[in-house]
Formats: structure tokens, sequence, C-alpha cells
């Protein structure tokens, strides 16, 4: 059966809720944004013991899962199977979307935000986060060429090399924000060779749950038919991102635990940390992986959409405590700059850090999460991304029998 | 006297009232290294500090004092408060010995912060002085968690005209000691931390070229033993310490 991409109707009430509650969220966000560009910082619960804290938890979780959203379209690209190819376009606005959601959010939290076009003029080469602005951009290029070429029949034939392209890009992404904590030699949390492949292993997960989620809610809400078989493979390989992740975190703490000068750290994180142990256990461990690989594993569960659902945003949840975790909780716990010692000074160079989220860092996090949704519901209205059908009979797969 | 006699006397003498005319310039220009506000500063020096615990008295902090007076950070230690130096105690977990020492940017060889800095803003001078060019800094906040010794901090609040001439600052912007920027381009040869310890008395800073060896900083360097915090991470800093 022939597979007709068409835009949503997008007029009914439903969808202009949904437009105008997003598009709210974000005039918060830049409520908030402004009003911290107005006063500084101070209105913030940052501090210069917690340098980066709610706005980079959204910001990195959306940067990540951008390019973990790629990944649908790769695997019908560069991998070759043709049940995603139709799920492709979606997937590239995905990523774009949530990459400028991410970078909105990591912009308006500069100390500067007025001067965001010197991170332009201004490039120094041996920054990762200079890297990173290179990258960025890259990527934004490579999706936007990826949808162009599926879209538009005439460059059609170029789609592959632009995926491809796309799918290098996006590993050298991840590798670079990954980076950006990995190579802070001085923080007891990173300074491993570990991170930057843990978050491309994160991303991955990051990026089918949030994948998962927009297709369940655009097909639902839209009344289109969406077939088991698809939503069947995309939780199959959300399981096994999740336990992927689960993977490497327990390698990454276990490396850190050979160590006996990390024991205080990893017993800050793994046993008496408070809010960031709690985190790590009940938030990233148990609801960001173990329910949600249970809901798309167990087999009275597995062929449940709404569970199938719910474990996609129990990741969700679970990542964005992950990032908590490793953004907030790797701060919070002090800077050891002389080992063996207990250290008093006026700068809290001792005991943990406090960390009280302001509601403006919130709303910044939140808008820019609502701008990334709010693209994607905008853009499958005046687009054609979205195939009319992802009925199993239409993909193909079980061909009716004589 | 014969003629070449004569010749030779002088000779002689106008030989030695031109290297006497000569000579101290030369001598000055060798030991001055003398540079006009216009030249631009050189790798010939390497400004930096030498602290002395045993010499830091607990509960002083005449050189915190003398800090924020000459670079016009205000005291205050609130958790969102830049503070430029800072008095540390440190007490050996295992033997309960105590030190005191102050504490501020080590003005590494490799500073980390100048390595992560996306616009170049954190930059080290040829002298080695690390620096925020407020002009271009961001507001990032990634040389602060960089940074092995949380020597910068972020001004989180407006600075309601406080900013002396001398010393520019900025709201949003990222900052840390300068090493007295400023009265070393006077020519002062000191920061304001070593003057306040030592006309408290207690001898405890010692700013120097490490790169001159006949300045009392590198010789003292070179007799007695002492130690860069964080040595592990061979950031050659600029700042070292004795006692610890």
């Amino acid at each position: 059966m022939h597979i007709v991409n068409r835009e949503i109707e997008g007029r009914s009430p439903g969808y202009w809720a949904l437009l105008g509650g997003l598009g709210l969220l974000a005039l918060l966000g830049l409520l908030a944004a402004f009003t911290m560009e107005h006063h500084g910082h101070v209105v913030t619960g940052m501090n210069n013991q917690i340098v980066w804290g709610l706005p980079h938890v959204f910001a990195v979780f959306m940067i990540v899962a951008a390019s973990g959203a790629l990944n649908v379209a790769s695997i019908a690209t560069v991998f070759g199977k043709k049940l995603y190819k139709p799920m492709a376009p979606l997937s590239a606005l995905l990523a774009i979307a949530l990459l400028a959601g991410g970078l909105m959010v990591l912009m308006l939290d500069l100390g500067r935000a007025d001067r965001v076009m010197v991170a332009a003029t201004y490039y120094n080469p041996k920054s990762v986060f200079a890297w990173n602005v290179l990258l960025y951009s890259g990527f934004f290029g490579f999706a936007a060429a990826y949808l162009w070429t599926m879209m538009d029949r005439t460059v059609n034939a170029f789609s592959k090399y632009a995926g491809f392209g796309a799918f290098i890009w996006r590993l050298i992404l991840t590798t670079g924000t990954g980076s950006i904590f990995g190579f802070l030699i001085a923080r007891q949390a990173f300074g491993s060779a570990l991170v930057a492949p843990m978050f491309i292993v994160f991303s991955l997960a990051y990026g089918t749950a949030v994948y998962l989620l927009v297709l369940l809610a655009a097909y639902g809400w839209s009344q289109r038919p969406l077939g088991d078989e698809v939503v069947r493979r995309l939780k199959n390989l959300l399981g096994i991102f999740l336990a992927t992740s689960f993977f490497f975190v327990v390698i990454y703490h276990m490396t850190s635990l050979y160590y006996a000068k990390n024991w205080p750290f990893e017993r800050f994180i793994l046993l008496n940390g408070g809010v960031y142990t709690t985190l790590f256990w009940v938030g990233q461990v148990l609801i960001g992986y173990v329910i949600p690989m249970v809901l798309v594993f167990a087999p009275t569960t597995r062929g449940r959409r709404a569970a199938v659902g719910t474990a996609a945003g129990l990741a969700v949840l679970g990542a964005l405590a992950q990032m908590y975790v490793t953004i907030i909780g790797s701060q919070a716990f002090p800077l050891e700059i002389f080992p063996g010692y207990e250290v008093t000074s006026s700068f809290y160079d001792s005991g943990i850090h406090e960390y009280d989220p302001s509601r403006w860092e919130l709303m910044l996090g939140m808008g820019g999460l609502a701008v990334a949704l709010a693209m994607v519901a905008f853009a499958v209205k005046i687009l054609r991304l979205l195939p009319e059908s992802l009925a199993d009979e239409v993909l193909s797969l079980h061909p009716p029998k004589a | 006297m014969s003629f070449d006699h004569y010749r030779r006397n002088f000779l002689g003498g106008v030989l030695a009232a031109g290297g006497t005319a000569v000579l101290p310039g030369v001598l000055f220009y060798e030991i001055a290294h003398g540079r006009s506000p216009e030249e631009g500063v050189t790798s010939r020096n390497r400004w930096g500090l030498l602290i002395d615990s045993t010499q830091c008295a607990a509960g002083c902090d005449a050189c915190v004092t003398a800090c924020s007076t000459e670079n016009g950070w205000a005291m205050k230690t609130g958790p969102q408060d830049p503070q430029w130096i800072r008095k540390v105690e440190l007490t050996n977990r295992s033997t309960g010995q105590k030190h005191n020492l102050p504490l501020m940017c080590q003005h590494c060889e490799h500073p980390p912060c100048v390595d992560v800095c996306p616009t170049g803003a954190s930059f080290k001078r040829a002298d080695g002085i690390v620096l925020v060019d407020r002009h271009i800094c961001i507001g990032c906040r990634y040389c602060m968690m960089a940074c092995p010794y949380k020597a910068r901090s972020l001004v989180h609040e407006d600075l309601r005209d406080t900013q002396l001439a001398s010393v520019p600052r900025g709201k949003g912007c990222v900052e840390s000691c300068t090493l007295c920027v400023q009265k070393i381009d006077a020519g002062d040869n000191t920061t304001a931390c070593a003057e306040a310890c030592k006309s408290e008395g207690h001898q405890a800073i010692l700013f120097g070229d490490l790169n001159d060896p006949a300045s009392e900083i590198a010789r003292k360097l070179a007799q007695f033993s002492s130690r860069e915090i964080r040595a592990d991470l061979e950031l050659n800093t600029g700042v070292r310490y004795q006692g610890i």
C-alpha cells in the first residue's frame, strides 16, 4: 500500500488548546529569562558553588534527546530498515525542535545573554563549548538538509547521504556534549573518557522516549491509525537503550569506586546525599530504568499502549532526574582542593553546597521544552511530515493472506 | 713624552670616558627590564606568589580586606557573593595538624579556565597573569566548573556603581584575583594582599618574578621546599605554598 504523508488538520479546540498551553509556557520562559537578565542571577537559586542549575538540567536533557530523536531516521536511512522510513521526517523534525529548545534555555541562562553573538564572533579552538557551537550549527544543517531531501522528491536521491551525514554528526555532537563534562579534570564526578560514550547511550534512550511520546500523542489526538508493530519495535528499542544506559551507569560508578579517593563522592551520590541519593535511586534507577523496562518487556503490560506510553513518560522523568544528579549533584559535593584535610573558609569549601532552584529557573527550563514541542505541533500542521496511517497493513508488514 | 705614548693615553682616555658614559645605561637596562606603559607585557617575567602557611595567622584576614579595598569587591560572604581571595583553615584528617593560608586564583601556566572558555574571554597574559576580558565574557560559567581551586565568582547582581576606575567588573561576568594587575602595570611590584600581610608583620605572602633568578621569590623557591595545590594536575601554578 502506498504511504501518503499529510499535514494534520489542526483545527480542533484540542489542537489550539495544546498550542495555546505551550505558547503560554514559552511566554513564562521568556518572562523568566527577562527577569534573570534584568536582576542578574541573584534571583535564581544558583550561586558560586552550584554554578549550573536547573536550566542546564533541561537544556542538556533536550540537547542530548535531540540527537537521540534522530535515531529513528538513522535506523531507516543508515541501517536500511524500511519500517522506520515513513517515521523518519518526524524524527528529523523532533531533533531540530529539541535542539532549538535546549539551546534557547542554554543561551538565555548565560550571565550575559545579550552577548550571545560574541560566542559566534570570538572563538577559542581549545574549548569543548566552542566546538559545540559548531556541532550544534552543523546538526541543524544536517537535520534540515535531511528533512528537505526526504520531503522534496527532486532531491530525494540525496536523502541517503544527508541521513548518513546526520548520523555521523549526531554521534560527534553527543560526544561533544558528554565531553563538556568529561573534560572537567578538576571535578570528582567527571574527568572520565566514559562520559562521552555514556551520553551517546543516554541520548538513544532519551530520544526514543520523547519520540514515542510524541508519536503516540500525534496519532492518538489526530485519530490516525498507528499499528502495533511500530509501537512494538520502538518500545523494544526503548527497553534496550534503557538497559544499556543502566549498564553504563553501573560501570561508571564501579570505575569510580575502584579509586579510594572517589569514595566520599560515591558515598554522597549512592548512600547519604539526601535529595541526590533519592533522585539517583528512585528517580534515575527505579522510575527511569527499572519500571519502564518492566512495562515494555513484561508479558502482561508489553502489549498495552498505555503501558508503553507510561514507560516512555517515566523514562523522560528518569532522564531529568539523571541530569539533575549528574549536573547538580556533582557540584553539590565540595571540590576536593586539599585531599586529606578538613577545610573551612568563608567561601563554602566544606560541607554540601545548598541549592534551592527558583521558579524562574523552572519556568525557563519548561519554556524551552514548550518551544520545542510547539515547533513540532506547528510543523506537523503546515508540513507533510506525518503519514496518514502507520497501520500494520499500510506498512506491508503482514501481507493479507490469500 | 713621545707622540706614540701620548696617542696611547689619549685613545685609552677616550675609550674609558665613552665606556663610563655608556655602561650605566647598558647595565641599568639589563637590571630594570624597564617597560613603558605602551609596551606590551612579555614572557620575560612570570609573576607569582609564595605563601608561607607557617607565617599565616589564624583569624587574620588583612589580605582579604586589602584585596577587597584595592579591587572594589564587597567583603560579603553569601553563597552568591564574589570572593577573590579567602582565608582557608586546614585540619589534617589523620593527624589533626592545622594550617592557615589564603587561597586565590593560582595563575596556572596551563589554566583549565582558559582551555574551556568558549570565547577566549579567559586568557593568560604573557607574564603569566590569568585574567577575564569583561568585554567578551558571556557568563557561561564553564570556567567556574573547570577551575580546580574554586577561585572564580560570577557577579550575580547589579554592582550599583561600586566599581573602581582601575578595576572594571560587570554583572553577569565571571571574575577572580588579577594578581593586582593594575599595580603591576603601574610598576608597584607588589600586590595588595602581599603589602597588607607585610604591614601586619606576618610575611606570609611574597610577590615576585618567578623567572628572575635574583628575585627573592625565586631564591626562596630554590632554597626551601614548596608545593603547588593540586600538584597532581600539573598545571604549574604561579602561586606556591610553603609549610603544607
